[in-house]
């Protein structure tokens, strides 16, 4: 005897967290009915595998409806088709905008476009995430990209305005989006050690600091886009090292400063040169789109990898990027002091969220 | 005289997209009445217009009004072809049209389609003015109330109880009309939902207006139902009990609704002077007047009337099948199975179960002596009916009188009540039910549906002879049913027979009564347990015993009712919903030749389906059922049966026996052996429940149990006129003293089945409980955490070899996993009761079986349940099943500070799965996720119950009576048949909420799903569905709020414990 038709349908929609997840992540009913059943779920319920079937082919049928509604959440929260506790409702959204570190990591800014998501395959082939557990983490990022893209006012207020997420994956997304719009590089070997938390984190700098919406809160995609006209303003930096003598000055009075305070005097000081040329060359090419979408690569060759292999503990890297940034405003022949912070703050901050010890 | 009916169309949202080019909508609306329609402007290129019409207004009939639904088309606009429809939003305006429902209906209504399902919603406004109308000859009935609610509605008082009403009105189905073979599917289906929704209108409008002629305001216990007999025709009926009610003032404050309230505001509708003067002087004619009793005329023996024909072919070709009719005892029929009682035995030859008789007869000889003592059961009926006024002494008489003359003016003194008034009910004898097959013919003249309402009159006529016999003039818990089949339908009709106190059935009698108890309805809660019938001529076989109770009256081992449990009965532990399942094959054949064969099946499944039961109810060591719901279905090649209903442990029926198994072949060793390893399975099941359930009676020393009271017993001799020798009666209590157990047979291979399938039945998980009534004994503490749900299963009995066994197995088995499945899926409520647990079952083709099961799962404070039953002294184990019984039923004061309160899903316990994205986990593990509070959509609760727990209905806002169809012809696209029906069920629950909200509504109580018919064709991709709900569309206020809020809350249209929002824009 088979069953042709099975159904429950609550008044309040009945959602069960566990195959949410599994549904989720892509595994297909089969699978889904063995994970539940390696759970223990039959030994404390009494139930059979029959039942468990059936419940978990009910609960994936009530997803497969929602997930329309997930695609725009104002819709489910104003929908009156399913019944659902507010609570539940935010839950259901977070959940589903969620992503997996690995999968993250590797279409991180990469353009969302067709050709990107005909790799989901070898992405889930690498990542042992579910093809379909990809495809909607890439969805969600392509729609949320579409949505916000192209508006006004701040991205992360933009986002949890439109996707009713928590602030945090709010923050995520904005990164995300961040990072796609212009394709920074993410995915070199060099990079791997870095989490999508410290780019995120080196997103929200950068958001702050760098685009348009830094200095005037009325543009379009004034969070998506660098301000052009500062990446321009930041030749203006050359000067740091193109002048012999305030590459000097700049030495010295970091030298003094750091004597003693520094574990890695020594290497510093042979090093400071070709520390100073690094970063500020990385700020001048910034004008170049190729050169932006390096801009991670050229932080971790430059300044990261020579501070690992001189052994430089976070602290001393602090020590010296605070220090080489304050004692720039003391060069007297330097006069981009604004832009020098506006640069610098960022470049600090991203720098000690990558270095790791 | 007209009235004015006033519409705006204000906006739309989320509507789909109709222009694949623009990826938008030019969207208008439709809005029409009767033959009246008006347009809105079209809103261009958005898929959330804002339309803010002015008011449309249509002024018409009342009748019209009653009749009519509101219908609201949402249309895009095409300038080059014809416009397409994006779909329709049908208003009945019935809740507008008394003045205590419903002012305005205001709100957002799911845009339906019949293909497409819900597309968008539609926010409309409609209101309505009446004018005044004193015209006698009016057609309409407006103001008569309706309530689906079967006791009565909680903030009302019931002034008199008229008693049954009904109609029916007949009409062609559309869906078989010349003109559907060239519709669209669309408008065929649409022109079926209009066409119901008028038929239903008039019907209720009818009914409406034979309240009023009974002078009555309201009518309860509203059952509406559709027959869709195919090429025949289309039947809507209904049944109700007609009521003058009187609007409790105040109800916020009033503990108990159904208790008399002294200030009494002057009750609107009641054009009979007001009752309540409160004399208290002795009106009640039960003192006055002495009486001596004579046999009534009205006793004749009308019972035996159709009865000869139970065994026999149909005489006449024409007209395919006599009624037939059953008789279900409240008793077993079979109980008396020992073998040393002669007298029972000559009494009441249950000869399948005598061991003297049935040793030596061949099954084939067991069926047809089991016919034969249908017989004589009948013929026994008449007798007792012949006698019912000889005994009880004249102060049951004076009632019996009293009453009698109260119902003798109906026609069917039939009431579809299942609760009632306390005093109300005075005994009740058992279940009579009454079935027919008929032979379906087109309905000719749609005006004069004589045929039907002849099929129904001759059954309901069955069915009062019946009560009659078992010495009751009434039938309480009325329902009726039909099963079709091709161009065969089984009309059934099942009710209680009961004796009732008068005060409820005459007009301004009642105040004065209401005073004093009369001594039937004993404080001790046992009164309606009591025999009506006589003792020395009982209509059928039955061990009776003084009530355990008082110890003055007579009361039967066993008590079959389709009542919900009197709020004074008294019980011992928790109920259980028990089962009887039941298919039997049938050969195909046209016409009189399958009527036939159907009728020649019918008393052999209703005495199985009746063993069943008994059997099943000895096993849970219980003695009383109540609810009682037996649903025969027919299908092409089989019977279905099914009986639902709640066992509990009346306090004042005997202890029930055990069930003993008797081997045909008592000299085999093994089988002995086997035997008796069955016999110690049974008694293990027996005692396992018995715990379960936590039946412990206190334990009675054996000479008490059999015998009255002294004093009482010299009393009740001296009542007793009639009776020969109080020895005689000694014997019989004694015989029963001994507890005789239920025996067994266990003579071939079917009887083996039988008893494999009795220890089959698992029992719920711990922690679950379930009864298909309103109240389930021994729980009282509910939460608010409530869930209604349907579940429907269809399965096809494919490569099964087919013999009434695999059919039985297989069906049992189809049950007992959609049981179990609902306890899995509502695990994370554990406590929790299922309540009104109600199966429906299908045979939509051939070999296919459908199970549709809607109940509510109520989670109740186990803590507080414990405290209770710790209890240790016997006496307080014995609670009253009045639980709910208004105080209790509102629950008490001291529960609402509870913190524990309306968190709608408690966190599941399963344990966590171990794969799991790592940053989900972390963002939900260390997030407060955003409160989505802003949401503007308004619970509604839904139920099955005539209350929401924990909560105070302040107002009825009228009947909801809603019929969709659903229809695709992509079935493998829209998930298969199950992503298919669950989509569409989902959406009527949707649409039942949106008007319900609307309405200014929180909540639906008495929500029923009447019908839901399936039907598919995979090898075309196409399914279709249709569906019938209703329920009470009710307002109402969690206790904890009521608490704080001492304000009187039974303001119009008070939305207090929905979310507000722009619901009301």
């Amino acid at each position: 005897m088979t069953n042709d038709l099975d159904i429950f349908v609550g008044n309040t929609t009945l959602i069960d967290e566990d195959v949410y997840r599994l549904w989720l992540d892509g595994f297909s009913v089969s699978d889904a009915v063995t994970l539940r059943l390696r759970s223990g779920i039959l030994e404390q319920t009494g139930a059979t595998v029959d039942v468990l079937q059936s419940d978990t082919m009910d609960h994936y049928r009530t997803f497969h409806m929602l997930e329309r509604l997930l695609h725009t959440p104002s819709k489910l929260i104003h929908q009156l088709h399913f019944q659902i506790p507010p609570s539940r409702q935010a839950m259901l959204i977070e959940r589903y905008y969620a992503f997996d570190e690995s999968f993250v990591r590797e279409v991180l800014g990469k353009k969302l476009s067709k050709g990107t998501k005909k790799d989901l395959d070898d992405i889930s082939t690498k990542t042992n995430i579910t093809l379909k557990s990809c495809r909607r983490q890439f969805d969600n990022f392509k729609r949320v990209f579409k949505v916000v893209e192209e508006m006004r006012g701040s991205l992360v207020e933009n986002i949890q305005q439109h996707f009713l997420l928590s602030d945090r994956l709010a923050r995520y997304y904005a990164a995300i989006v961040f990072f796609a719009n212009s394709r920074f590089e993410t995915g070199k070997k060099k990079l791997q050690f870095l989490t999508f938390e410290d780019f995120a984190y080196c997103a929200e700098q950068m958001i702050e600091n760098w685009t348009l919406g830094a200095v005037d809160s009325n543009v379009d995609d004034m969070d998506v886009d660098l301000d052009k006209e500062f990446l321009q303003e930041l030749k203006e930096l050359k000067v740091l090292i193109a002048d012999k003598d305030l590459l000097d000055v700049h030495k010295s009075l970091v030298c003094t400063s750091l004597r003693g305070k520094i574990s890695v005097y020594n290497e510093m000081e042979a090093n400071f040169k070709n520390l100073s040329r690094a970063l500020v060359n990385i700020a001048s090419k910034l004008t170049h789109n190729k050169d932006v979408r390096d801009f991670f690569i050229d932080l971790v060759e430059k300044f990261i990898e020579p501070c690992k292999s001189d052994k430089w503990t976070l602290n001393d890297v602090r020590l010296f990027l605070t220090q080489y940034m304050t004692s720039a405003h003391t060069v007297d022949a330097f006069r981009h002091q604004a832009l020098w912070d506006r640069y610098m703050n960022t470049i600090k901050s991203c720098l000690l969220k990558m270095y790791h010890d | 005289m007209p009235g004015k009916l006033k519409v705006k169309i204000v906006a739309g949202r989320h509507l789909p997209v109709m222009d694949r080019a623009s990826d938008l909508t030019d969207a208008f609306v439709e809005v029409k009445f009767g033959n009246t329609t008006f347009k809105t402007d079209v809103y261009p290129k958005s898929l959330n217009p804002q339309w803010n019409s002015e008011w449309f207004k249509f002024e018409v009939d009342d009748e019209d009004l009653q009749d009519e639904p509101l219908q609201i088309t949402v249309l895009d606009h095409d300038t080059y072809s014809a416009n397409d429809a994006i779909g329709k939003v049908y208003i009945d305006i019935d809740p507008l049209l008394y003045s205590e429902a419903a002012t305005v209906i205001s709100g957002w209504f799911p845009i339906y389609d019949t293909i497409h399902g819900i597309r968008g919603e539609i926010n409309v406004v409609v209101k309505v003015d009446l004018f005044n109308d004193l015209n006698r000859f009016r057609q309409s009935s407006c103001g008569v109330k309706f309530f689906c609610t079967t006791s009565i509605p909680k903030c009302y008082r019931a002034v008199v109880i008229h008693g049954f009403v009904e109609e029916l009105v007949v009409n062609e189905d559309p869906e078989y009309q010349w003109i559907d073979r060239i519709r669209t599917p669309r408008a065929s289906n649409e022109a079926r939902q209009r066409l119901i929704s008028l038929m239903s209108g008039e019907l209720q409008r009818k009914i409406g207006l034979k309240v009023l002629e009974m002078r009555g305001n309201a009518v309860v216990g509203y059952l509406q139902c559709f027959d869709l007999e195919g090429e025949s025709g289309l039947v809507v009926r209904a049944i109700g009990t007609a009521c003058t009610l009187d609007k409790i003032s105040n109800t916020a404050f009033l503990p108990a609704c159904n208790s008399p309230s002294k200030e009494m505001k002057e009750i609107p509708f009641n054009e009979d002077p007001n009752p309540n003067t409160h004399s208290s002087g002795p009106s009640t004619p039960l003192k006055n007047q002495t009486y001596s009793f004579s046999p009534s005329k009205s006793y004749s023996r009308q019972s035996s009337s159709s009865d000869t024909d139970l065994s026999l072919t149909p005489k006449t070709a024409s007209s395919p099948q006599g009624p037939r009719i059953f008789l279900f005892p409240s008793s077993p029929t079979l109980s008396c199975g020992s073998p040393h009682l002669n007298k029972s035995c000559l009494l009441f030859p249950g000869p399948s179960l005598n061991p003297l008789h049935s040793s030596h007869v061949s099954p084939v000889v067991l069926r047809k002596s089991v016919s034969f003592t249908e017989e004589l059961l009948l013929a026994a009926s008449g007798m007792g009916s012949g006698s019912a006024g000889k005994e009880g002494g004249p102060f049951k008489a004076l009632l019996r009188q009293q009453t009698q003359t109260a119902l003798e003016q109906r026609e069917f003194p039939f009431f579809t009540l299942t609760a009632f008034p306390p005093g109300f009910l005075v005994h009740v004898g058992g279940v009579v039910s009454a079935r027919s097959v008929k032979l379906l013919d087109r309905i000719h003249n749609p005006d004069e549906p004589e045929t039907r309402d002849a099929w129904w009159a001759e059954i309901r006529q069955e069915i009062k002879s019946h009560a009659k016999a078992l010495g009751c003039h009434a039938v309480v818990g009325y329902s009726e049913s039909t099963s079709i089949c091709e161009e065969v339908c089984i009309l059934s009709a099942s009710g209680t027979a009961a004796v009732l106190n008068p005060r409820f059935l005459q007009d301004g009698t009642m105040e004065g009564c209401l005073e004093q108890r009369t001594e039937e309805t004993s404080p001790l809660g046992c009164g309606f347990c009591h025999i009506p019938y006589d003792e020395l001529n009982m209509p059928f076989p039955a061990h009776l015993t003084y009530c355990y109770n008082c110890r003055k009256q007579k009361v039967p081992d066993v008590l079959f009712t389709t009542i919900d449990l009197p709020t004074e009965a008294m019980v011992i532990g928790k109920g259980c919903l028990i089962q009887a399942r039941l298919c039997r094959l049938k050969k195909k054949a046209q016409a009189e030749a399958n009527a036939t064969s159907i009728s020649n099946l019918l008393p052999f499944m209703e005495y199985e389906v009746h063993t069943q039961l008994m059997n099943k109810l000895k096993l849970k060591g219980m003695n009383a059922l109540f609810g009682l719901r037996i649903q025969i279905t027919v299908g092409e090649n089989m019977l279905m049966g099914l009986a639902s209903a709640t066992g509990v442990y009346l306090t004042a029926l005997p202890t029930p026996g055990g069930i003993q198994i008797a081997g045909k072949t008592p000299n085999d060793g093994t089988y002995e052996q086997h035997i008796s390893h069955m016999q110690k399975k049974i008694n293990d099941t027996i005692a396992k429940n018995k715990e379960l359930y936590d039946i412990n009676p206190p334990e009675i020393p054996e000479e008490i149990i059999g015998s009255p009271f002294p004093e009482p017993r010299q009393r009740s001799r001296l009542l007793r006129s009639q009776s020969e020798s109080s020895d005689e009666v000694m014997e019989l209590d004694l015989s029963h003293g001994k507890k005789d157990a239920f025996v067994l047979e266990i003579d071939d291979t079917d009887a083996m089945e039988d008893v494999h399938s009795l220890l089959t039945d698992v029992p719920p998980p711990p922690g679950f409980y379930s009864c298909n009534t309103e109240i389930m004994p021994g729980i009282n503490n509910w939460t608010s955490d409530i869930q209604m749900f349907t579940s429907v299963r269809v399965s096809r009995l494919s490569n099964i070899n087919l013999t009434n066994q695999t059919l039985n197995k297989n069906f049992n088995d189809l049950c007992e996993n959609l049981l179990k499945s609902l306890y899995f899926k509502l695990r994370s409520m554990i406590p929790c009761c299922l309540c009104h647990v109600n199966f429906t079952v299908a045979l939509p083709e051939d070999e296919v079986i459908q199970v549709t099961v809607t109940a509510v799962a109520i989670t109740f404070d186990k803590n507080q349940a414990l405290q209770t039953s710790k209890v240790p002294a016997a006496e307080k184990t014995l609670q009253r099943a009045s639980t709910d019984n208004e105080e209790q039923l509102q629950f008490p004061l001291e529960l609402c500070s509870d913190p524990l309160v309306s968190q709608p899903f408690s966190p599941a316990k399963a344990a966590s799965l171990d794969k799991a994205s790592p940053l989900a986990e972390g963002h939900l593990r260390h997030r407060s996720i955003p409160s989505c509070t802003n949401s503007s959509v308004s619970v509604v609760k839904m139920t099955p119950l005539s209350f929401i727990p924990r909560a105070k209905i302040t107002k009825y806002l009228g009947i909801i009576n809603m019929f969709f169809i659903r229809e695709t012809t992509s079935l493998r696209e829209e998930g298969g048949v199950s992503g298919f029906l669950h989509a569409f069920i989902a959406e009527v629950f949707a649409m039942v909420r949106a008007h319900v909200a609307a309405l200014g509504g929180n909540a639906v109580v008495s929500y029923i799903m009447k019908q839901c018919v399936f039907m598919e064709n995979p090898n075309k991709n196409q399914a279709q569905c249709l569906i019938n709900v209703s329920g009470d569309a009710v307002i109402v206020v969690r206790e904890s709020e009521l608490e704080m809020v001492p304000v009187q809350p039974s303001a119009p249209v008070s939305q207090p414990t929905s979310a507000g929002g722009d619901v009301t824009t």
